[in-house]
């Protein structure tokens, strides 16, 4: 394994953490919603669950947090940001998860620009003031921080199911032990996720793959309706 | 408890405290704020559940809203309910308010992580450039759960006569460290029983210099005391980083 013959800089482990100040805690990656169907209520569809957020919106943010830290060590020109974040909205079919994931690029944004400043940074903030949160990571990582596109994608699939990981056990009192053991047993997955990201991170933004996860969409699509008309804890 | 006979000297001017053993009782805070430039004073307002948080919110907007330019962020652990309340009570236009949603960790949102508070700020700041003050709400939580200097440049916490007469006593960074104490609901006092002179006592005890205020909103709607106490932080934020306007 790749991964297994580097040892991950700080800024990898300070991205990965859960302490992080990036606003992710008040994000559940749909798995609120699923918990008010019924549909998680326990540690086994719990990991079934991040099995599916793994390969869905977690796939789809390792390519492009790879393809980011790619392009950022590279100096890229600005506009190729502008194709990037355009290609990943072409590649998220719902505005909830959309809207989401550029909440948290802000907060990523603003969290990291105080710990790894880089005129890579800056220059993405002119193309939009909300980035992409994969984006985001991919150039903190690349440009500023030590970090390579492998495992810049490490980092976002982790993210994938730490967060609703941790929703989990604050919505459902799960066993916290549960919980992370159904994060640490996606081990292997989550290196073969982060290993198909980097092969395709020198890609051109239009040739970049797309993952599609329509269940999370619609998990998304439903988080976001019932938030105007009933109780929800979290912002996704 | 302070050993008043027990005075330790430090510092380059020699000034001398009495030494406290009490680890809940942690002074003023002793970092200086970051830089505010010319943006409007955020006030946190804290508090456990159903002290009064909210009323309190309420009746400074009414008092307040006349004079100054403000906001209000609300941090609820459910719905927009005190958002809701707000806007219902016709205390602020609907725009001036924005809710954050917390993650089910309403101290997390206002202490270690204050992205979404900053996002909801920052929208309010862009919708209307010359506000003077935002007041940050956070969700009723525990008795350590403190603002970051990061969110709130000054914070008030509050506590009721209702939740019991040793919550001061009980400490914790919100009692101890908070800019401002307010000991509210005094009027149910006699109600529940509770020692108006015990909890004051205890109150400065623990606070030393920093200021507790006891109040009433049934009695005084208007909650002149608070709105006097809001006057002179943003007086003082003033003369420190000059008009908002520049």
């Amino acid at each position: 394994m790749a991964l297994r013959t580097t040892t991950a800089s700080l800024a990898v482990l300070t991205l990965a953490d859960a302490r992080f100040p990036g606003g992710g805690h008040a994000h559940s990656g749909g798995l609120e919603e699923a918990v008010h169907r019924g549909a998680v209520s326990d540690p086994r569809q719990l990991r079934e669950f991040l099995h599916g957020r793994l390969h869905g919106a977690g796939a789809q943010a390792a390519v492009f947090a790879a393809a980011a830290a790619h392009a950022a060590a590279r100096r890229v020109h600005p506009h190729h940001w502008s194709r990037l974040d355009a290609e990943f909205d072409a590649r998220t079919p719902s505005p909830a998860q959309r809207a989401a994931s550029r909440a948290q690029g802000r907060g990523t944004f603003r969290a990291g620009r105080a710990a790894w400043p880089s005129e890579v940074l800056d220059e993405l903030l002119t193309i939009t003031g909300s980035p992409h949160h994969p984006v985001v990571v991919g150039v903190l990582l690349g440009a500023g921080a030590s970090g390579t596109p492998v495992e810049a994608a490490f980092v976002t699939a982790y993210l994938s199911v730490s967060g609703p990981a941790s929703a989990a056990v604050r919505l459902l009192g799960l066993d916290p032990f549960a919980a992370n053991a159904a994060v640490a047993a996606l081990e292997h997955e989550a290196e073969g996720v982060a290993e198909a990201a980097a092969r395709s991170a020198g890609e051109s933004p239009e040739d970049l793959p797309g993952t599609s996860a329509p269940a999370l969409d619609l998990l998304a699509q439903e988080h976001q309706r019932h938030h105007r008309e009933e109780v929800r804890l979290f912002a996704s | 408890m302070q050993a008043e006979h027990r005075d330790h000297v430090h510092g380059s001017d020699g000034h001398r405290h009495p030494v406290d053993f009490d680890p809940t009782a942690a002074g003023p805070d002793p970092f200086p704020p970051e830089g505010v430039g010319g943006r409007p004073l955020r006030i946190g307002i804290g508090g456990p559940v159903g002290s009064g948080k909210t009323a309190l919110t309420a009746a400074l907007c009414r008092t307040l809203g006349e004079e100054l330019e403000l906001a209000v962020v609300t941090n609820d652990i459910y719905t927009t309910e005190d958002a809701d309340f707000l806007r219902q009570a016709g205390v602020l236009e609907r725009e001036r308010i924005e809710a954050v949603q917390t993650g089910a960790c309403p101290h997390t949102a206002i202490r270690d992580d204050i992205t979404a508070n900053l996002d909801a700020v920052e929208r309010l700041c862009e919708r209307y450039s010359t506000l003077d003050l935002v007041l940050v709400e956070s969700g009723g939580d525990n008795l350590t759960a403190v603002f970051s200097r990061g969110l709130a440049d000054v914070q008030v916490f509050v506590v009721d006569v209702a939740g019991g007469d040793k919550v001061p006593r009980k400490g914790g960074p919100g009692v101890t460290t908070a800019d401002l104490l307010v000991i509210n609901k005094v009027d149910l006092a006699e109600r529940v029983g509770a020692d108006m002179e015990v909890m004051l006592a205890d109150a400065h005890r623990m606070r030393g210099e920093l200021p507790v205020l006891a109040q009433s909103l049934t009695d005084d709607p208007a909650a002149s005391a608070a709105a006097d106490w809001v006057r002179q932080q943003l007086a003082a934020h003033r003369s420190a980083v000059g008009p908002a306007a520049g």
